[in-house]
């Protein structure tokens, strides 16, 4: 048997393991893979999710026992430290050496750290690994405690330099950027479009620093500033190097093989180094006399190399190799394509720009108009996928080519659908995935959905950029075959939310298990569950309390669930308003349990860290003390916050308080596909942030301006005025037919403002609806929201009331004991759970 | 941490050393999970009512060492039954313990008897 070393266990590593156990004959060949990392390959792209929510695992690229399953034998924490091309053999770290028939290096590359005094300094990092992360985190998390402004530069305005900037962000340090040359992104943007970036990164918050080129790191022991010129300093407490990439081609060197004068080993069009038995693929292969810092063309050589190993030698790597990207910066897409700056010689450009607006769009045209030749994208990149098809596939373009970038209102958006691309036009990049194979796999080869295509071909699992037109084409495709598109709930049920709310509503059904014998298969899941209690919960106002078993865990126990597995306890305090008495209440009980106590978001207490079995003794005091379920479990009603409007603010046009107390009692206890919040402002100076919930009212001369879907949260919109000058009657009425619409026809945890987006018609729509009924469903759903707020009671108070109620909040069945699991820490006088 | 995960080991019917009685079937919520305790563990109990079966795992999440999985929401994936963790989701199955979702975690199963309306898990400690 012939054996396969591949030296380093990264992206592309792990991508050449894949292709090749999948091919025709791999079994031939022992495959040992050896990564330096302490852990199999992870998604270096998606790296900075690591942040969100520290959980490498998710970002592995397969886990260990796939290596297993396939025969690879991976040895993971050991780098290999010499090649000896005459015996075959390599060394390793661990002083172990092996012989091989073919060698691969997917070495990578490793960041290149510039030569500035006092680099050695703490506080001073790279972003390429998990560790370097993990080392970030615990060091910005100590700056913090001793100064909570600390602030961090990043060395570097690149691509990769902007995206550690969002990281410094998201770590809560003050960020930073530095960068040498005039512009951000030098190698992707012209000097307009960086400005247009640069603007709208320092209005969310990014201070960006441009022509600077660093001397010195100052600082005693650890970094304490950035030294430009004499009197040129930054002050920062930590330092990211992002100043570009040098591939790791230590072992080329060292046995002897052909090596690019700035380094990287040189490979031909199979891959092959200068020993035909060695390849390279990824960071560290020099090809046509560039490295290429990018996933799609690592995965190409990986490919080539595979087939070339198997005996498949006309399989060569094309010599153009599109450097085309896409990404969402903090929120910002910024896309360029094909040749992004090009000179007047060869055609003209087509500039749109907004800087208002952060938009700047431009496209280079050949100079006969027949061909788009690349561009640029800031601000909005959402056109970004199709004209990289039209350039990619040199499609024809309008007459007036303008109109690919100008905006619909203006014009814009000649480009035909997808349908028209080319069976050859390779739309996932990163798996070279074609038109063709996606479309094929759903005519000839049985996949019926979305899911089904990707399992098939792989497609959208690398950068998940091509995600947008992989959907268009998998529902156009299905479309033509005459299959409807549909949207399903999960595995259990093929419906929508909206169908099977109808389903359950028209057919009377009782309950879960039921509804799953009737309308499902299988034996359900923790998505169709809560679906189906909301849509009960709608229909009837049932309460949590009757299925609990198909509740989410926060709604089982009418708490909210927390990271040690204790719980918080929310009362409804509507409006914000509460009297002396009933706080002193709160902070008695939060004294007897001995609960951290925070004042929310969403203008009332929060008293965490109650056991299982508390929660009922805390809740019957609370509720003898006029307490209610504040629902802040639920994807129901949270909170109408109100500021304190005519009853005192000298600028009050209307009792606002009055009023959000009056809704917030209404719609309480409404269960609705996702949460939804409410505000009520006394005047324009809008203190209640009305327009940034489900549905704002906003006093004015003459009554209530009604303004609806906003949201604050991951994607922040701002409600939309939909009716004005409303008296107290008409708001009211207005409110209960839009909420009863949404939560008819929304799908699951959509808030208003995504289903507003996706709503045919749009606002102009669902006025026709609320105030024209131009549906004549107005008098049906005014008297569906009555129902339900006259069936609500106080799940909790029903709760405590239940004689079996003791059972469900025993944390053991057969012993009164307590979890004895939980630790606390001490917390500013009160406690928290012990970190994970 | 660690000492506190190792203790639990997945147990077969054929090396249990005791049958320990831990309730009456009406102790336990159809469809749903309830947890029980043995010397230092705590297990998860499931009255998979809809299979006619029940499963018995560890309550510790092995993802963030938190006891939980007794109050995470049962069902099955392309037929296989499990428990989702109500933390994170994340997906065990309550036959064999593996995690559904493909990552290296896995939690410890153990074997019950329903005998006279009685309720037994098998443990080999
Ligand atoms: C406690 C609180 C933070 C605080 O200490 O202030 C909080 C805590 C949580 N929020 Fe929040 N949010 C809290 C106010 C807010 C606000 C501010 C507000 O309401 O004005 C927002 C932004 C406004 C908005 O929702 O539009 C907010 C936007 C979110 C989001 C993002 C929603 C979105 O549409 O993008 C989530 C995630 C989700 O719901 O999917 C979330 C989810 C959560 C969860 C449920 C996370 C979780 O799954 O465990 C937290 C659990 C709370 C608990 O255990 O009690 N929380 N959360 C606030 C409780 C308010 C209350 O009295 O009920
Ligand atoms: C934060 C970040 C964001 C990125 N975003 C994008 C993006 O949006 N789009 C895009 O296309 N690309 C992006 N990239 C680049 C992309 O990650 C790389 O192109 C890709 O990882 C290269 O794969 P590779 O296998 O060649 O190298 P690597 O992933 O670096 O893997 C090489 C591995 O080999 C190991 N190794 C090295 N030497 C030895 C040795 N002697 N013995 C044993 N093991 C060894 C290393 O430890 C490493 O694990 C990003 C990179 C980073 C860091
Ligand atoms: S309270 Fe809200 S913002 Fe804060 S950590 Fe939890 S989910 Fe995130
Ligand atoms: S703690 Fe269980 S999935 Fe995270």
């Amino acid at each position: 048997m012939q054996k396969i070393i591949v030296i380093g266990n990264g992206m592309v590593g792990y991508k050449f393991c894949e292709k090749f156990v999948s091919k025709p004959n791999s079994d031939q060949f022992q495959v040992i893979v050896f990564g330096e990392e302490p852990r199999p390959a992870y998604d270096r792209v998606h790296l900075s999710e690591y942040f969100e929510n520290q959980d490498a695992e998710a970002l592995e690229m397969a886990p260990r026992s796939w290596y297993e399953e396939y025969n690879i034998e991976l040895i993971t924490g050991v780098r290999i430290t010499d090649i000896h091309r005459s015996t075959k053999t390599i060394t390793s770290s661990t002083d172990e050496s092996y012989t091989y028939d073919y060698l691969v290096l997917a070495t990578g590359s490793s960041p290149f750290v510039p030569n500035i005094k006092g680099v050695e300094k703490e506080g001073v990092f790279v972003y390429r690994t998990i560790e370097d992360l993990e080392g970030m985190l615990s060091y910005a998390a100590e700056l913090k405690l001793k100064n909570p402004n600390a602030k961090a530069a990043v060395l570097g305005g690149g691509l990769l330099g902007l995206e550690a900037g969002k990281a410094v962000m998201d770590m809560g340090l003050e960020p930073h950027i530095v960068e040498f040359a005039p512009k951000l992104m030098p190698r992707q943007l012209d000097a307009r479009s960086s400005q247009v970036l640069q603007l709208k990164l320092e209005s969310i918050g990014l201070n960006i620093h441009l022509s600077k080129a660093t001397n010195q790191i100052l600082g005693n022991g650890s970094i304490a500033a950035l030294e430009f010129g004499e009197d040129d300093v930054l002050d920062v407490e930590m330092l990211i190097i992002s100043a570009g990439i040098r591939p790791r081609d230590e072992l080329g060197k060292t046995c002897d093989l052909e090596m690019g004068t700035r380094g990287g080993i040189v490979v031909n069009n199979k891959m092959q180094t200068t020993d035909p038995s060695i390849y390279a693929i990824g960071e560290v292969a020099l090809y046509n006399q560039m490295i290429y810092g990018l996933v799609a063309p690592g995965y190409d050589m990986a490919e080539v190399a595979a087939n070339q190993i198997l005996g498949k030698e006309d399989f060569l790597m094309p010599s153009d190799i599109d450097m085309s990207t896409k990404l969402k910066l903090i929120g910002v897409d910024v896309a360029s394509f094909g040749e992004p700056f090009m000179p007047a010689s060869k055609g003209h450009s087509v500039i749109f720009e907004d800087k208002t607006k952060h938009l700047y769009k431009r496209i280079n045209v050949s100079h006969d108009g027949k061909s788009l030749l690349g561009g640029i994208l800031v601000g909005d990149a959402s056109d970004y996928n199709m004209l990289h098809q039209i350039y990619l596939n040199g499609m024809a373009i309008p007459e007036n080519p303008s109109e690919l970038i100008l905006p619909a209102s203006e014009g814009g958006k000649s480009f035909g659908s997808v349908m028209d691309l080319p069976d050859t036009a390779q739309v996932c990049s990163c798996e070279s995935v074609s038109k063709g194979a996606i479309c094929c796999s759903i005519t000839e080869n049985g996949s019926n959905n979305l899911g089904d295509v990707i399992k098939a071909t792989k497609a959208t699992t690398g950068c998940g950029g091509c995600k947008p037109m992989v959907v268009d084409l998998v529902n156009e495709t299905l479309k033509s075959l005459g299959r409807e598109v549909k949207e399903t709930i999960c595995e259990h049920f093929s419906f929508n939310r909206k169908e099977l709310y109808d389903l359950v509503k028209i057919n009377r059904v009782p309950n879960y298990q039921e509804a799953l014998n009737l309308f499902g298969e299988g034996h359900g899941c923790e998505v169709c569950k809560p679906v189906l209690a909301s849509i009960f919960a709608t229909i009837t106002m049932e309460t949590a309390n009757k299925q609990y078993e198909i509740q989410d865990t926060n709604d089982r126990f009418l708490a909210n669930i927390q990271r040690n597995g204790t719980y918080s306890v929310v009362p409804r305090i509507a409006g914000g308003e509460i009297t002396p008495d009933k706080l002193i209440v709160l902070g008695e009980v939060a004294k007897k349990y001995d609960l951290y106590t925070k004042i929310t978001g969403g203008q009332r207490i929060d008293l965490f860290g109650a056991q299982l079995h508390e929660l009922p003794l805390i809740w019957k005091e609370l509720i003898d003390a006029g307490f209610e379920s504040g629902h802040a479990y639920g994807k129901s009603l949270r909170t109408v916050k109100s500021c304190v409007g005519s009853t005192w603010c000298r600028y009050g046009m209307h009792e606002s308080v009055t009023f959000a107390i009056e809704i917030e009692n209404r719609y309480k206890g409404l269960r609705s596909p996702h949460k939804l919040k409410g505000g009520v402002s006394g005047c324009i100076r809008e203190c209640a942030e009305a327009r940034g919930k489900d549905f704002g009212l906003i006093a004015v001369d003459g009554g209530w301006n009604l303004y609806i879907c906003g949201n604050g949260g991951a994607t922040p919109k701002h409600a939309i005025l939909f009716a004005e000058h409303l008296d107290d009657e008409t708001a009211i009425k207005y409110l209960d037919r839009f909420l009863m619409y949404y939560i008819r026809t929304a799908g699951p945890l959509v808030r208003t403002a995504p289903w507003l987006e996706k709503l045919d018609g749009g606002i102009e729509y669902l006025k026709k609806v609320v105030i024209q009924d131009s549906l004549g469903i107005a008098e049906e759903l005014d008297k569906e929201m009555q129902s339900l707020v006259n069936k609500y009671e106080c799940e909790w108070k029903e709760a405590i009331e239940d004689p079996n109620m003791a059972k469900r909040f025993k944390h053991f069945v057969n012993t009164d004991d307590t979890d004895d699991n939980l630790v606390f820490v001490p917390m500013r006088e009160m406690k928290m759970p012990k970190a994970w | 941490m660690q000492d506190i995960l190792n203790q639990y080991q997945t147990v077969t019917e054929a090396n249990v050393k005791e049958w320990f009685h831990v309730g009456e079937v009406s102790d336990f919520p159809e469809n749903s999970g309830a947890c029980i305790k043995y010397k230092t563990k705590q297990i998860a109990v499931y009255n998979f009512a809809r299979l006619s079966k029940w499963y018995a795992c560890q309550n510790l999440c092995p993802h963030k060492m938190e006891m939980v999985l007794a109050f995470g929401m049962i069902g099955d994936k392309e037929g296989i039954p499990k428990v989702a963790c109500p933390m994170h989701k994340k997906n065990f199955s309550l036959e064999d313990g593996s995690n559904l979702g493909g990552d290296d975690l896995k939690i410890a199963v153990y074997p019950v008897k329903i005998e006279n309306g009685n309720v037994y898990i098998g443990f080999s400690d």
